[in-house]
Formats: C-alpha cells, structure tokens, sequence
C-alpha cells in the first residue's frame, strides 16, 4: 500500500491560523499543523505533526464535543548566534476538531514522541450503549 | 519573438533590477521572522551563524533518529532520512491524510569548510540540530606585515 517515494516540497510548508472568531491573544504566529486522522472499528486515532513541542506545552481542551489543540514553542535560538538563513517559521500550533457523540470520552489518552503528538479517542462500546425501553402509559 | 520598439532588453533587465532591489527592501524591513525563503527541497532548514560555527536546524517531527544520515565532506552537507509510515491495523478508514512519509535527501553547501569529526548532531522533540565548527585549516591567517 505504501509505495516508496520521496517527501515532495509541499510538505515543508506550513499554513498560517486563519484568524476567524476568537482571535489568539498570544503574541507569535500560529500554524495549523498537519494530522492524519483514521478509523478503526474501536478508535479514532489522530496524530499530528508538532516539531519542538513536548508534553509539558501542549494543551488538550474537550469541550462540548470540539477538542482543540493548542500547542506553544518556546524558539530555540542558539545563543549568541545570528540567523543567517531561514526556510521555515516557528510559531505555536492550533487546531481543532467537531467530534461525534461517538466517542468515549473518558477514555480519550495523548502520547508525544519526537514532535508527534498521537491522541487515541476510543469508541463506545456496545455495553455502555443503553437502550431505553419505553413504556405504553 | 517580438522586438520592442521601444527600449531595448538591457532597460527591461534595469527594471528587473529595480523591481528585485525593491522586493529585497521590502522584506528586510519587515521584522525578522518574516524574512524566509521557501525551500528548494524537503526539509526545511535554517542556518545560524557566529563567528566560526554554523548551527543548522531542520524540523523533522517523527522521525527515528537512527534513519537519519548527516554527511559532511569538504564544504557541503548531505542530510538523508527517511520516515516510515505508522503502523495501522487492518480496516483502517483514513477520514485525513496530511502527513507525508517517505525519504528524503538534501545537499547543502556550507559558508566554510567543515572538519567532519568535530561535527555534532542533537535531535529532540523533533528538531535536529547540527552543530559544525570551521575547519582549522579554513580559518583564515593573519599575515603581518614587516616594515622593510
């Protein structure tokens, strides 16, 4: 299914938060960053691309069904050192998503690795589904 | 081709000129994080400068480091990797697919000569930082002038 090919210039642009509604009231710029999102029969999993974030500068937010992403970069400028030649911007990430009743949202759980943020939105399971019975009266 | 008939093809490349020399001060006086050039290929980096080292980092999020492979001979840098795809189990429906995977090769040439054993590499939360000190033998010498 995964044919070998090489990563295409596109991929190392980054696409600016469009400014709609609530503005951002941090000063830096902020990406929307890139995620796959896919389906299992007992999961939603989503993982997104954040480089020069860690677990300590994400924020996860659950609200009413949108789950947005927040993440902030601290720049890590060498110190002493001039910039002499820039081909990509460092800003904050955000990102949000309308999630289905679907999901458990107990049981929702984050992992970073190397940049890579992985959320893991399990699924209801039949049993915690109840049917409810209506009574003639 | 059309001949002009006013003008001539050395005034239009004055006016390139003039329209490039106004784009390069356009963008010198925005504030710094607004000057960048898009990159010729995948990933891509930023340089930073003092004195006599470079530092030179490119955003790799996902990446193994062990799939990464820095070379540097002589003045120029080749920086190959590769990300694999994430493992999905079967019946999996992708609802988005943003994130490429695939290998990637990037050569980059150097503002000085670079002794490759003093080069260091780091990479962390996604960001791979490379470290190159000049080459001893690149710096440049003084030469003191003798009054005769």
């Amino acid at each position: 299914m995964s044919e070998e090919q090489a990563l295409q210039l596109e991929d190392t642009e980054k696409l600016e938060v469009e400014e709609t509604g609530a503005e951002r009231t941090r000063d830096r710029l902020a990406f929307v960053p890139r995620v796959d999102i896919y389906e299992t029969d007992e999961a939603i999993t989503v993982v997104a691309d954040l480089p020069g974030v860690d677990e300590n500068s994400i924020d996860i937010t659950l609200e009413k069904n949108v789950l947005t992403l927040n993440a902030y970069v601290e720049p890590e400028e060498p110190e002493g050192f001039d910039l002499a030649y820039a081909e990509y911007r460092v800003g904050d990430y955000q990102r949000a998503f309308t999630l289905s009743d679907q999901i458990d949202q107990e049981g929702i759980e984050a992992t970073v690795n190397a940049g890579v943020l992985r959320l893991y939105l399990p699924k209801i399971t039949e049993a915690k589904r109840r049917k409810i019975a209506i009574t003639p009266g | 081709m059309f001949m002009r008939p006013y003008g001539s093809w050395r005034s239009t490349r004055r006016e390139m000129e003039n329209l490039r020399r106004e784009m390069n001060r356009l963008f010198t006086e925005w504030p710094r994080q607004a000057r960048w050039f898009p990159a010729p290929e995948y990933p891509a980096m930023n340089v930073w400068t003092k004195d006599d080292v470079t530092v030179v980092t490119a955003e790799l999020p996902g990446i193994n480091p062990e799939d990464i492979d820095i070379s540097v001979e002589d003045g120029t840098m080749v920086l190959k990797g590769n990300r694999e795809p994430d493992e999905t189990p079967e019946n999996t429906v992708y609802h988005r697919r943003e994130r490429k995977c695939g290998s990637f090769s990037r050569t980059f040439r150097l503002p000085f000569r670079v002794d490759a054993d003093k080069v260091q590499a780091s990479f962390a939360k996604g960001v791979l930082s490379i470290t190159l000190p000049r080459a001893e033998a690149d710096k440049p010498k003084k030469i003191t002038i003798k009054s005769a």
